[in-house]
């Protein structure tokens, strides 16, 4: 259980909050072909390193928020400071 | 009885004025408080305690600890109890684990006879072949042998275990004099301080030293106790240290919880196990009456046990030396010792049931029933390893030490080095002091990042370095074998021998070794085993033991019962404010998801004919409720809707349905606008928390220009279906200046208003049961009050209440299709017959491109009405549906009831699109294997398809 910093309620445990995954754009479904839109829903890079993610801080204010996280180590920084 | 138990010993731990009864195999024993079950048994002449794991050789004691291997017993129906470090307690039946059918009698002693069979690898070169038998003969067999205690699968005896949240700035693993250290000068910092001893009292090594330190042990342990910034924890183990230093805790101590899983998060974490002593390898090390100086020491000190009459003690270090004058005290008659720093040696060890001779290495018998060995020691560094540290060897101390370390995690104490006690004390005091400063410089950066906290009360304090003296290491001879073989791992039954075999075989890595062999893998987790392991592989393959590495150490540092980590369930239980008079009216209750609700009030069939003929009232409150206000809210709707929403009025509902980006069901619901920039959203009431966050995530995350406030008012609306063709006139009586006529507030309405007296009720008109219907959103203060005015105005009109199931047959009838029961992961919209509902030249609405794949695709499976040809016969849910002929899947019955308005039985069921076609006869295989056929219906709705009655 890692220590996520939530920008409303401060440094949190994980199980407070909930991993929405990599950050993936989301193609224009108007013109997006379908192999275009199922790696929007299913490719991720996953490397063992930087990664950006959003959480979701379930259990407190409910804010969704952007952070960068070292897969390998669990540091997190800030992507706004990096 | 205690045959052994000796006079009067200053720092011993029993208190000679109680008595405390206890059995051993059916057979009365007793002793005193403070006594583990081993020193009572010993001092009871006790001398054989288990049986080894392969060759079931009898065990006696060995460390008198914690990590005693051959110690395991069974207490009552609690197994695995550490019998060398668990205080005895009146009244406690205590049984030998590992043995059939006896201690003193065990057949497995058979298995010494075929021994060469059980070396290195028995089970994996022995049971691969034939595979059948492994399930038919190797298993059961091998389970009578299986080490360990019983578990009676009805256990409960045991209470019910807690959990427990920390946050302490530095929390201290070990309550030894360098613990205690550490946890004083980092409580005196202003740090909060947890210290967690393992053993139930302070003061490690010193308990068992001599006057000196226990004096140092009484000042410091009374400091600690008094000082109000230090939570102490004894008989209580640090199990794990994992990322961002999540420390875990299991309390044994806790007066209520038999055990407690503490999730500390802690500062700084400070690693102070002590040293544990390690096992010298000799032909017989395992008999009875073989046993460390430690065990020797703390028997005599701590329990006044004597241990044996006649000793001959083998010493590489000052311990050794101290447990010749311990025994010398204990009248114990020291026949020899050897010293190992001189190169002197023990070659072997002989006896039946118990040593009687001692073979030395300088070809001496000397006859004697105690055989004390004091050959070094293990640095027990696993909650290093688990931060990260690859401790190195070090040839002049013959053991590990921790070579890199994060900044949140400090060693001290014997692991760190060696020193006396002032010394050891020091280094603690140092190292507490820094831990607290590095953990008060944490906590005031955690409080300044957080928004929402107060600022901290003052700067944080300076940075300062790590400018501890290191403790020095002192020289201790390499003793790990002798020239003969004999057990390294006691509780694997793992020997020299096995080892060097494993690495002729190829196995000469310590990590394939282990796995191979199990060496390290008992209970103790290696803590006697490890070093011994690596040094018999260095000298097997001929390299020095720091080219050897060593196995990593991971959690648990000891083993852990899973009823802690089962431990309390936070999991909230979620309850309508009707639910109490449910279940003061004969509610049978289910659990949905969170929720309890009535399944029923005694029969669900006559409740949902009450339904069809007069009036029935039920608590829909579990319904996911959302209040959503906002120029933009049309907006939304579109885009989470399958359906369009941008020209819905005031005072009208619309059923909608939604879809995953991946274009499967997700949830559906009605939602109404309430006012131009006021809507109120249901969803399932399994989905409620899935929409709301889903919401969010789109509001905040792709669309933060939208005006949309979500507001979830689940249990803040009680919500009262009012469903039967009486229903008008009974919720006429009720309500106030609203007309209920159909011209007035039509089928798909939403009116506000005022019910039974209470304001602000919104009542809309639906259908889910099929019937005209009303249902009544009431502030959930007043529900009470509105459920009863409801039956008591309604009762010459036949009101009653209905439950979960009756809805279920209700809505069965009417053909409405559950997301979740009638589709599946996998349901496309197309499938569940959306077909007129989607809209795909929306702008944008989630999961566009599936939802207009899988309209172009002709093979998605379709839900159809099904009705059984027989129709008594019902058809269990999830049955399948399968080819006429052979065995091919064509579907599955995803719902299916006796419906009590046509007397026979109704399905809902997905079926290829190849026997979709209304009139198509299918083939249901039923659980009992017998094959019925059932007709494809035209409509989804078995009752009243034209939804004459609902519109009325």
């Amino acid at each position: 259980m890692i220590v996520v910093p939530c920008p409303n309620c401060g440094p949190r445990n994980s199980s407070d909050l909930r991993n929405a995954g990599e950050v993936v754009p989301r193609p224009d479904p108007q013109t997006a072909s379908l192999h275009e839109w199922r790696s929007y829903l299913y490719l991720r890079e996953n490397p063992a390193g930087w990664v950006t993610e959003t959480w979701y801080c379930r259990s407190g204010c409910r804010r969704y928020f952007t952070i960068e996280r070292n897969t390998a180590t669990n540091e997190i920084r800030d992507p706004g400071n990096s | 009885m205690s045959i052994h138990r000796l006079p009067i010993r200053s720092g011993e731990l029993i208190d000679r004025s109680t008595n405390l009864s206890f059995t051993w195999n059916g057979r009365t024993f007793s002793g005193h408080e403070g006594d583990t079950i081993a020193s009572a048994l010993a001092a009871a002449g006790v001398e054989v305690f288990s049986r080894g794991m392969k060759y079931h050789r009898r065990r006696g004691i060995l460390t008198a600890n914690h990590w005693d291997p051959n110690l395991a017993v069974q207490v009552g129906d609690e197994p695995n109890v550490r019998a060398g470090s668990r205080r005895l307690v009146d009244g406690m039946e205590v049984t030998a684990q590992n043995v059939w059918p006896s201690l003193r009698w065990d057949l497995g002693t058979a298995n010494r006879l075929v021994g060469r069979f059980l070396s290195a690898g028995f089970y994996y070169k022995t049971f691969m072949r034939p595979q059948f038998l492994w399930h038919n003969l190797y298993q059961r067999v091998l389970r009578k042998f299986a080490p360990g205690g019983r578990v009676h699968w009805k256990t409960g005896v045991h209470g019910e275990y807690d959990k427990r949240y920390a946050h302490p700035d530095v929390l201290v693993a070990g309550g030894g004099p360098a613990g205690m250290a550490a946890a004083l000068s980092a409580a005196e910092a202003g740090a909060s301080v947890m210290l967690v001893e393992q053993e139930p009292e302070l003061g490690g090594h010193l308990r068992w030293g001599g006057p000196g330190d226990l004096a140092v042990l009484a000042d410091l342990s009374r400091a600690v106790h008094s000082n109000p910034g230090i939570e102490v924890l004894c008989d209580s183990i640090v199990t794990g240290r994992y990322d961002h230093n999540w420390v875990a805790v299991v309390q044994r101590s806790h007066p209520v919880a038999p055990e407690r899983l503490i999730k500390a998060r802690v500062g700084s974490l400070i690693v102070a196990p002590g040293l544990v002593e390690r096992p010298y390898v000799f032909a017989g090390n395992d008999l009875p009456g073989v046993m460390l100086a430690g065990a020797v020491r703390r028997l005599v000190n701590l329990w006044a046990v004597k241990p044996g009459s006649r000793a001959v003690v083998l010493s590489a270090n000052s311990e050794g030396d101290a447990a010749v004058a311990d025994l010398e005290s204990a009248g114990v008659e020291v026949v020899a010792v050897l010293d190992a720093r001189a190169g002197e040696d023990v070659v072997g060890a002989r006896g039946r049931g118990r040593v009687s001779s001692v073979q030395t290495g300088d070809g001496r018998t000397l006859r004697a029933d105690l055989l004390v060995t004091a050959t070094g020691w293990t640095a027990p560094t696993s909650l290093l390893n688990m931060a990260g540290d690859r401790p190195l060897y070090d040839r002049t101390a013959a053991r590990y030490f921790p070579q890199s370390l994060p900044d949140n995690v400090l060693a001290t104490g014997g692991i760190a080095g060696d020193g006396s006690t002032t010394e050891l004390t020091a280094h603690g005091r140092e190292t507490g002091s820094l831990a607290a400063q590095r953990a008060l410089r944490l906590r005031h950066a955690r409080r300044t990042q957080t928004p929402r906290s107060l600022p901290p009360e003052s700067d944080p304090p300076d940075e300062i370095a790590d400018n501890r003296i290191p403790l020095r290491r002192s020289p201790h001879p390499e003793r790990y074998r002798s020239t003969t073989h004999g057990l390294v791992d006691f509780s694997e039954d793992v020997s020299s021998k096995d080892l060097i075999q494993a690495a002729g075989e190829g196995f000469d890595s310590i990590e394939l070794m282990k796995r191979y062999t199990t060496v390290t893998m008992g209970p103790g987790q290696g803590k006697l085993e490890t070093v011994n392991a690596a040094a018999v592989l260095a000298e097997s393959r001929a390299v020095e033991m720091a080219d050897i590495g060593t196995t990593v150490w991971r959690p648990p540092f000891s083993p852990v019962s899973l009823g802690a980590l089962a431990g309390r369930i936070f999991e909230p239980v979620r309850r309508s404010a009707l639910q109490g008079w449910h279940e003061a009216n004969g509610a049978t209750n289910l659990l949905a998801g969170q929720w309890v609700r009535p399944d029923h009030y005694g029969s669900p069939m006559t409740e949902a004919s009450n339904v069809r003929e007069n009036v029935g009232i039920i608590d829909v409150t579990p319904l996911g409720k959302l209040d959503l206000r906002g120029p933009d809210v049309a907006n939304l709707l579109d885009l989470v809707y399958v359906n369009r929403w941008q020209k819905l009025e005031v005072g009208r509902v619309r059923y909608g349905a939604m879809v995953a980006e991946d274009g499967v069901v997700s949830d559906d619901g009605v939602t109404g606008r309430l006012a131009d920039n006021h809507y109120l959203m249901t969803t399932t009431s399994s989905g409620a928390g899935a929409v709301w966050e889903m919401l969010e995530d789109w509001l905040q995350t792709y669309r933060p220009d939208w005006e949309v406030h979500v507001t979830p008012v689940t249990g803040g609306l009680t919500s009262i279906n009012v469903a039967g063709p009486r229903s008008r006139e009974l919720l006429g009586r009720l309500v106030e200046d609203l007309d209920l006529s159909a011209d007035a507030f039509p089928y798909f309405s939403v009116r506000k208003g005022i019910v039974s007296g209470v304001e602000d009720c919104i009542i809309w008109r639906i259908g889910f049961t099929g019937e005209l219907s009303y249902e009544v959103h009431v502030p959930s203060g007043h529900a009470l009050h509105v459920w009863e005015s409801l039956l008591a105005n309604g009762s010459d009109l036949g009101v009653a209440p209905f439950g979960v199931e009756a809805q279920r047959v209700l809505r069965l009838e009417k053909g409405h299709y559950i997301v979740g029961q009638d589709t599946d992961g996998l349901s496309k919209a197309p499938t569940a017959g959306l077909g007129g509902l989607v809209k795909l030249d929306k702008a944008d609405t989630i999961g566009l491109p599936e939802l207009r794949a899988a309209f172009e695709r002709t093979d998605l499976p379709v839900l159809v009405g099904l009705q059984p040809d027989e129709p008594t016969v019902v058809p269990d849910e999830a049955c399948q549906i399968v080819a006429a002929e052979g065995n091919e899947i064509l579907g599955r019955v995803t719902s299916s009831r006796m419906s009590p308005t046509l007397k026979r039985s109704i399905c809902l069921a997905q079926v290829d699109p190849s026997l979709a076609p209304a009139g198509t006869s299918v083939t249901i295989q039923l659980v009992d294997g017998r094959r019925v056929s059932a007709t494809v219906q035209e409509h989804h709705a078995h009752v009243d398809p034209e939804g004459v009655r609902q519109r009325v």
